[in-house]
């Protein structure tokens, strides 16, 4: 959520809830005490199938296989925990979450616990019959990502022909029937360009929201980096152009900008802190406080299939390794902004450091910041390296590593 | 790209306007919390009591100024006041798309 959107005097916008919540109590000391609270919102990775194989994904290397995909009854009943327990709002995502032949029981379940559902799809495989179907059953509001405004450079990054003419349809009928309409724009070097077009298109097509989305570099997108890392001034041009743009479509159209941290002096608030106001659910059940935390390999995520929701919001050891700052190491433990950026990002810090205590390198105080922004500027000074795009055979050639031919786009 | 939805302008809240809520914000009592929420795309938001007496008002047939006065009734409060308030907050939700006309 951006800096803007906060409310005005009476009327607060909230990230990370620091309501008490009745039911969810957590234990004695500091640590336990923070949690009890409920998360406001619930990322459910319904499956990480996907007709689209854009490099810039921010799933995992290793894909989740079909046959150890969650049943409907365990998504069904993760819904109705995810209700009682207090949280707000379900993003039912992926991979493509209309993969699953039972969307329409998940999208059921999600309205019948009160929860706010929003459906972030490819939509390419989407027709207007299930689109019915879904709203009828309570879907609140759908997020259509663009690869691009060119069809055919959009075809070329997320190697999908025809993508674009589908996903036109899907967001047209998404409007007729009433639904709110978010356009995404994951942004990079080979579309920051077309960020004002983007603005065009969204306005366009009646949507109420637009999502700016830099690209962050986890999963495929750190694999790909420097495929898709703009220059500093690129990055700085499209964000002046958005705020501008804000101004403009006031009450028109909310523009939200997630910002390339490479550039940035602070590092963001990751997920409001880590396991403060967010869950993740991936396709085979595993509860994590983000969803890149896979890529901490010393934690130990616990299973929706074999402990209750709530107490693994409360009691699991991947959601209390970094709660709260008893962890950290310094500079964060003495900074005077600890409790408001929490350190940056503990993925980032793993992947860059190889420890995920440290500071979040985007941070300026962090000592790998200098060498970590050289990289990103020298790989963007640079033609971009082809995309090893994300699909099964390039996980399986990335996974085992010492094997350096990658296919192409399947 | 030939058959795009017109996007509405900007509402500007006068006391003549009738507002409502759209259909995908959702005003809920959130019970775990004892409190009244607004639900959007990607936004929890925390109304005030204030925020919650407008809001229930705002069924599309009242105008913000037949708003005011039975806020005005209600509270025993002057009535350019809680006007002034009413705009206010009503704008300010109109320009997050969050009201409209």
């Amino acid at each position: 959520m951006s800096e803007e959107l906060k409310g005005n005097g009476h009327c607060q916008t909230l990230a990370v809830d620091d309501e008490p919540t009745e039911g969810v109590v957590g234990g004695a000391d500091a640590t336990a005490a923070l949690c009890a609270r409920a998360p406001v919102g619930l990322l459910a990775e319904l499956t990480h199938r996907c007709p689209l194989q854009c490099s810039y994904c921010s799933n995992p290397i290793e894909l989740e296989r079909v046959n150890k995909e969650l049943s409907t009854e365990m998504w069904v009943s993760v819904m109705r925990q995810a209700g009682e327990m207090g949280i707000l709002q379900v993003h039912l995502s992926g991979g493509e979450p209309t993969a699953r032949k039972d969307l329409e029981q998940i999208v059921s379940a999600t309205s019948e616990s009160g929860l706010y559902s929003n459906l972030i799809t490819a939509a390419v495989t989407l027709n207007r019959p299930r689109l019915e179907d879904l709203k009828s059953r309570g879907l609140d509001h759908v997020q259509i990502s663009f690869q691009d405004v060119d069809a055919e450079n959009a075809e070329r990054i997320g190697a999908y022909p025809g993508a674009t003419q589908k996903k036109l349809d899907v967001a047209r009928w998404v409007t007729e029937l009433g639904l709110p309409l978010t356009i995404n724009a994951p942004i990079h070097r080979q579309n920051i360009h077309n960020v004002g077009r983007y603005i065009e298109l969204a306005v366009k097509l009646g949507a109420q929201r637009l999502e700016i989305a830099h690209v962050q570099y986890y999963g495929w997108a750190y694999l790909n980096r420097a495929a898709l890392i703009p220059t500093y001034d690129q990055t700085i041009q499209s964000i002046e152009l958005v705020e501008r743009e804000r101004e403009r479509l006031k009450g028109i159209l909310t523009i939200d900008m997630v910002v390339p941290d490479y550039y940035a002096k602070r590092p963001k608030p990751c997920m409001g802190g880590w396991a403060k106001g967010f869950m993740n659910i991936t396709p085979a059940g595993k509860v994590l406080p983000c969803h890149a935390a896979e890529t901490i390999k010393s934690l130990h995520f616990d299973n929706v299939q074999d402990r209750p929701l709530l107490d693994i919001w409360l009691n699991s050891d991947a959601f209390n390794a970094f709660r709260g700052t008893s962890w950290m190491k310094e500079p964060c433990r003495s900074c005077a902004f600890r409790e408001i950026d929490f350190g940056g990002c503990r993925c980032q810090a793993m992947a860059i450091t190889g420890d995920p205590r440290n500071t979040d390198p985007a941070c300026a105080l962090s000592p790998y910041h200098g060498e970590m922004v050289r990289l990103a500027r020298e790989e963007a000074a640079e033609p971009p390296k082809p995309f090893i795009y994300r699909n099964p055979r390039n996980a399986a050639e990335v996974v085992k590593a010492e094997v350096r031919a990658l296919v192409p786009a399947e | 790209m030939s058959d795009e939805t017109p996007s509405p302008g900007r509402l500007v809240v006068s006391p003549e306007t009738r507002p409502k809520l759209p259909a995908y914000l959702k005003l809920r009592h959130d019970v775990g919390r004892g409190r009244w929420i607004l639900l959007a795309p990607e936004r929890v938001l925390t109304p005030d009591q204030t925020a919650v007496a407008v809001l229930k008002l705002c069924d599309g047939k009242r105008t913000v100024e037949e708003i005011v006065e039975a806020l005005a009734q209600e509270y025993s409060a002057p009535k350019d006041v809680i006007r002034a308030d009413v705009i206010d907050l009503l704008q300010g939700l109109a320009d997050k798309g969050y009201v409209k006309g």
